[in-house]
């Protein structure tokens, strides 16, 4: 893994820096303009209703004095209202602002993480996305994403706000009364200790919560899935027990979390208020000594009331913070993962010569030895097949030649080239590989098919569904090349699939075609027909076929017996099953059944 | 067959429909009392908050202006204090109930659903896909949850704080309280502008982020074909335009939402400047006193939260219809498959068997002038009729499409026929209950699938109580067992999610296996063994031959090697059995079996005649 120099954030806030800088510098004037409407209301009450001396800065009540001072002001008790609504008007305008500038990074931050992830998923390994569970990864790119992102549209800023706040409060009002300000600030680090420590806690108890939440979805995927298996084994009932425990662990660790959330919020508020009815009684007792005014009283209480929401909300505001930047990290993880790359000065050379195996080692990730010190050699233009058991490395040859994994030691070259050497996206595109259990993506039948030749026509489409022997049922289904498939579309057979997959394969240009098992699924006619289809296709096109049927194998022109990793034996049909082996001993089940006809047949002559 | 992509997201312009939340409403009748309860919280908290702005001003009048300093302020500290404490009390229980409803409403609502999916017939399944249904007993359910939990409060305690400041504005000062209360229908008509168009932008951001949650899953699953196909840079190409427009929409509805706030406080700054306005002169004119002024102003700064809180409260409830609409038409759908009560009564449900009353099966089957077609499908099999005897084993064999599948599925009343009826010891199998048939199945698909949890727990699966011994003698009969040791936790290892990290073969082996050890009366084998090498497969010819000797089992294969043994042959075409027989007696007919049988050796044949692999023309 790469090493980031700064964290995620970091990056993230830096390059959308001219949007947040711009937010907090309206959220400054906004906090500012806010204190203004009490000092304006104190002024009312103070000066204008009961008498006492002004307490505008020097310039303001300069000009009030110009106009006629307080019996103007008594006269035109409009004016202050004016100025309320005024004050209101700016700093409304300096919160949408600020509201659209967040918008504009979080969602630009939020792009930017979405198409990290998903280009970055592009270009990492196969054994990568072999090992890592589909799951997981969605909700990393969209949960984690998203809690990123509303941290930058709701949290982020609200810091710049609440320490405004509090600085700005504690320059207003201490030159009123130090002791009240003292008295009337006394909860506020208790609070703001309180918000935090409880908010870790709600964290901790949202992340069981969430487990406990993701295991139940889990256990409910894994019954729909299987839902044919359930019934068939008629588990319903133990199915519902399985689920239910889940939910209902979920249910209870949810419940435990509405503790919390009863007790952060009642207490929070107890504190807040306890804080406001003590200052409320301090201000009246020092307001009967005289020290203070009824102008004082609303100032203090409403500037109490403005700070005690962004306080408290600061525990709150951190600890998702900290949320934030736990996703931060799951998405980092992601991208910190090293990406398939070419070595230097990759060449792409045409793909067409005799495919070498040296001396190839291979050996995935967890496991043992699967290729073990393999040598063949397949010359161009030639089919050849792959006989083996289950778990005899047939798979790894297909996944090797497309660079999908890399030998442990050893050479493949192709037409005498190190396919090390060979830029991946130039091999792979020359290599047409379709695999045991092909992916459709959710888009039309037609727009599968072509799916890696972009520049394909209509003609050439049918003929590669044609080809593929999967043109009938495509045609005959209800919306013809128009059905959607994947995930989102109809449900095709193992068959069908499989039929697609080749379609799609054959239309690309090909100058090496493997067919991984893909004709499992289809019956022996079919089967023939595909191949059929495909030698007239791919004349010169060099092939390898992996398959378990006999009769598929049988007209390559070489045939591979692999035996643990290794070529026990090679080559073609009428030499294999003159000798003993795997080879023979298939062919004896598959085609002993040939005898027992011939059998039949020459008893039939013999009787007629 | 649906497309789950406009499922999820029409309907949303639809208009408010109350009857489909009384509905839901209803089925969580249990939750009544304690949404009870949070209202009268609500209503507490709706009233001590309106009293708060009248402490101030009694304060204010009574202990300065007055300024009689023998006057006590402690019936003021008490009553203050008795305000916080029921404050706090109420806030304590509203967020604590209302978090209780929350969460047993979901479990609630995902238990009935569950427990429906569970009832629902193989039909179902067809045309709705996974991903929809877990997003209904999901997401759908948390925002329904969320509002029978929390849309109360919100409702309650403002419709009551409304309500309640007005009357005590009217009380104390009926000419401000009409100044204060002629911004609300400006503040009205602001906000249900806003919250309509607040509202729709919002909607087309979840959907445009559904389709970017799509396309992750697709990006994700499909890697590895993507690769082969080298399409990464296409792929992203198209992502990047989706999260374009991502962009552009979530932008346009935060700008909505960052204009309506603004705009709500300054319009309600007009009341507040009016009050001032208006108060002060009368304060002046010893109309009113100055205490009476602060409330005001405080009342005329706070009206506009309840206005902006039921908006908000009603557009959630147009928000979350849709996830209403299909949480209830998923609890009402009614299973096409269903045991008539009197079977129940006698048989038990799917989840409280009697199984003593179920009569052990021997094993005979009939189809009896059997018609059927899938939902708005073609017929696939017309007037079918197909007697096995006990212990029989059936080899179907025939084209893809010919109705082979359907057979094993309307033997396992995954599905009904349409017409006439399937007997099972002689009794239309619609008389007994469903878990009694498929207790006595054993079913292997093609495409097999395994729980996440070890091999071990997998071939458990149906019997937990099995012992290790004969799960692994089950896996041993099927060939499993070898490579299952060789991993490296033998059976002990976890096999991943839906058996990620095994080969097909080796998944329909296990599955096999899983079957054996059910020990079941019925066999299907639905190309069980399809992805197995030929070996194996003979091996699992063996150990079929052995396990099913006295069961009646019904084979769909395409290697005929699997079949020959079979007691009886049919080939199936078009949904008719246009051959039937033994393996030999089918081949002197050089029927179409034998062409198809032949078919498999025939090229070979030639291939050996022409000599060397010139046979790929």
């Amino acid at each position: 893994m790469k090493k980031r120099k700064h964290h995620l954030m970091w990056t993230l806030i830096k390059e959308n820096a001219r949007y947040f800088l711009g937010a907090a510098l309206l959220t400054v004037i906004s906090v500012l303009l806010g204190f203004f409407t009490p000092a304006i209301l104190a002024e009312v009450l103070d000066n204008y209703l009961q008498g006492m001396p002004s307490r505008l800065p020097g310039f303001v009540a300069n000009w009030v004095n110009s106009l006629g001072g307080r019996e103007f002001m008594r006269a035109n008790l409009w004016i202050p209202g004016v100025a309320i609504v005024a004050i209101s008007v700016v700093s409304g305008a300096c919160n949408f602002l600020k509201g659209r500038l967040t918008a504009i990074g979080s969602e630009r931050s939020a792009r930017r993480l979405r198409n990290d992830l998903y280009s970055h998923l592009q270009e990492l390994s196969f054994s990568y996305h072999s090992k890592t569970p589909t799951g997981d990864l969605v909700q990393r790119c969209t949960q984690d994403v998203d809690t990123a992102r509303r941290f930058f549209a709701m949290q982020l800023l609200n810091i710049v706000d609440a320490l405004m706040m509090v600085g700005i409060a504690l320059a207003l009002l201490i030159p009123i009364s130090l002791k009240i300000t003292m008295i009337s600030l006394m909860i506020m680090p208790l609070l703001f200790l309180f918000a935090w420590q409880f908010f870790k806690l709600v964290v901790k108890a949202y992340r069981t919560a969430d487990e406990a939440e993701g295991h139940m979805t889990t256990v409910m995927q894994e019954n729909l899935t299987g839902v044919r298996v359930v019934r068939a084994f008629g588990q319903a009932q133990r199915e519902i027990e399985k689920f239910d425990k889940a939910a209902g662990d979920t249910r209870d660790k949810f419940i435990k979390l509405s503790w919390l959330d009863a007790i952060y919020w009642s207490t929070g508020d107890l504190m807040g208020m306890v804080q406001t009815l003590l200052t409320l009684v301090f201000c009246l007792m020092e307001a009967r000594a005289g020290r203070i005014s009824v102008g004082d009283i609303v100032v203090f209480t409403s500037y109490i009331g403005m700070l005690l929401w962004p306080v408290r909300n600061l525990g709150r505001i951190l600890s998702q913070g900290g949320r934030a930047m736990v996703s931060l990290n799951r998405i980092d993880e992601v991208l910190r993962q090293k990406p398939e790359q070419d070595t230097e000065g990759a060449i792409t050379p045409p793909l067409s010569g005799d495919i070498v195996f040296e001396n190839v080692n291979f050996q995935y990730d967890e496991g043992g030895e699967v290729l073990r010190d393999l040598s063949f050699t397949i010359r161009s233009g030639q089919t050849a097949a792959i006989l083996g058991a289950t778990g005899s490395g047939k798979s790894s040859i297909a996944l090797l030649l497309q660079r999908l994994y890399a030998p442990q030691s050893g050479r493949i070259t192709i037409g005498g080239h190190d396919i090390n050497q060979v830029a991946r996206k130039h091999l792979r595109s020359r290599v047409g590989l379709v695999l045991q259990e092909p992916f459709l993506y959710s888009k039309t039948i037609y727009d599968n098919i072509r799916i890696a030749a972009p520049d394909a026509t209509r003609a050439m489409v049918e003929e590669a569904a044609q080809d593929a022997q999967a043109l009938e049922f495509i045609e005959e289904s209800e919306k013809g090349w128009e059905t959607m498939v994947g995930e989102r579309g109809v449900t095709l057979s193992g068959g069908q699939k499989q039929r697609v997959a080749i379609a799609r394969t054959l239309l690309k240009d090909n100058d090496i075609l493997i067919f991984d098992d893909s004709l499992s699924a289809v019956d022996t006619t079919t089967d023939a027909r595909i191949r059929e289809a495909l030698a007239r296709r791919s004349e010169n096109v060099t092939t390898i076929i992996i398959s378990h049927r006999i009769l598929t194998l049988s007209q390559a022109d070489v045939i591979f017996v692999l035996e643990d990793g290794r070529i026990k034996d090679a080559g073609n049909h009428s030499e294999l099953i003159n000798r003993p082996g795997l080879y023979q001993r298939i062919h004896q089940i598959q085609s002993g059944l040939a005898d027992e006809l011939q059998a039949h047949t020459s008893q039939e002559q013999i009787n007629e | 067959m649906s497309n789950t992509s406009f499922i999820e997201e029409q309907d949303y312009t639809k208009k408010f429909d109350p009857g489909l939340f009384k509905k839901l409403f209803v089925r969580m009748r249990r939750h009544w009392k304690a949404m009870g309860f949070v209202a009268l919280m609500m209503v507490v908290l709706a009233v001590t908050d309106v009293f708060i702005p009248l402490l101030t001003r009694h304060a204010i009048d009574n202990y300065i202006v007055v300024n009689e300093a023998t006057q006590s302020l402690w019936p003021f500290i008490l009553v203050y204090l008795v305000i916080i404490i029921l404050q706090v009390a109420s806030i304590f229980f509203f967020i604590l109930v209302a978090g209780f409803i929350e969460s047993r409403v979901n479990y609630d609502m995902r238990m009935l659903g569950f427990k429906k999916l569970q009832e629902l017939p193989f039909s179902y399944y067809d045309r709705t896909s996974v991903g929809f249904l877990m997003s209904r007993l999901t997401s759908d359910v948390v925002h329904l949850a969320e509002a029978f939990g929390w849309g109360l409060v919100d409702l309650v305690w403002a419709s009551i704080f409304l309500v309640s400041v007005t009357i005590s504005m009217l009380i104390i000062n009926w000419q401000l309280a009409l100044l204060v209360l002629a911004v609300v229908p400006v503040l009205a008509i602001i906000t249900a502008w806003f919250q309509k168009r607040i509202l729709k932008a919002q909607r087309e951001v979840r959907k445009i982020n559904s389709r970017i949650t799509g396309s992750f899953n697709e990006g994700i699953m499909g890697a590895k074909t993507t690769k082969t196909l080298v399409r990464e840079e296409q792929n992203v190409a198209e992502f990047v335009d989706l999260t374009g427009t991502m962009k552009r929409a979530a932008i346009r509805a935060a700008t909505l939402s960052a204009l309506f706030m603004p705009l709500v406080i300054a319009v309600s700054s007009i009341a507040s400047a009016l009050v001032l306005g208006e108060g002060a002169s009368r304060v002046l004119g010893g109309v009113i006193s100055l205490g009476t002024l602060t409330a005001f102003v405080s009342y005329s700064v706070q009206f506009f939260h309840p206005i902006r809180d039921i908006a908000a409260a009603f557009s959630e409830l147009q928000r979350i219809q849709a996830a209403a609409e299909r949480v209830v038409s998923l609890l009402e759908t009614e299973p096409d498959i269903k045991d008539t009560p009197e079977v129940v009564a006698r048989y038990g449900d799917n989840f409280h068997p009697k199984r003593e009353n179920w009569e052990s099966i021997t094993g005979e089957v009939e189809f009896r002038d059997v018609t059927f077609r899938y939902k708005d499908g073609e017929e696939v099999l017309r007037n079918f009729n197909l007697k096995v005897k006990p212990g029989e084993t059936i080899a179907i064999v025939g084209p893809t499409g010919a109705g082979k599948s359907t057979i094993v599925n309307l033997l396992c009343r995954f599905y009904e026929p349409t017409q006439g009826s399937i007997l099972i010891d002689g009794k239309d199998y619609r008389e007994r209950s469903q878990l009694w048939l498929q207790s006595s199945l054993g079913y292997v698909l093609q495409e097999p699938h395994l729980f996440s949890g070890t091999v071990m727990d997998n071939l458990r699966y149906a019997h937990p109580e099995a012992s290790e011994e004969d799960a692994m003698r089950a896996a041993k009969l099927v060939n499993a067992d070898a490579f299952i040791q060789k991993m490296d936790k033998g059976y002990d290892t976890p096999v991943g999610e839906g058996g990620s990290r095994l080969s097909t073969g080796e998944k329909q082996l296990i599955s096999f296996a899983r079957a054996i050890l059910h020990n079941p009366r019925l066999f299907v084998l639905d190309e069980a063994t399809s992805s197995v090498d030929t070996e194996t497969e003979v091996m699992i010819q063996h150990a079929i031959e052995q396990t099913l000797a006295g069961r009646t089992s019904f084979i769909i294969a395409h290697r005929l090697s699997t079949i020959r043994k079979a007691d009886r042959i049919l080939l199936l075409e078009d949904g008719v059995i246009t051959e039937e027989g033994k393996h030999e007696e089918l081949l002197k007919k050089r029927g179409g079996y034998y062409k198809l049988y032949t078919n498999q050796f025939r090229e070979e044949a030639a291939s050996q005649v022409l000599g060397k692999g010139k046979s790929k023309e």
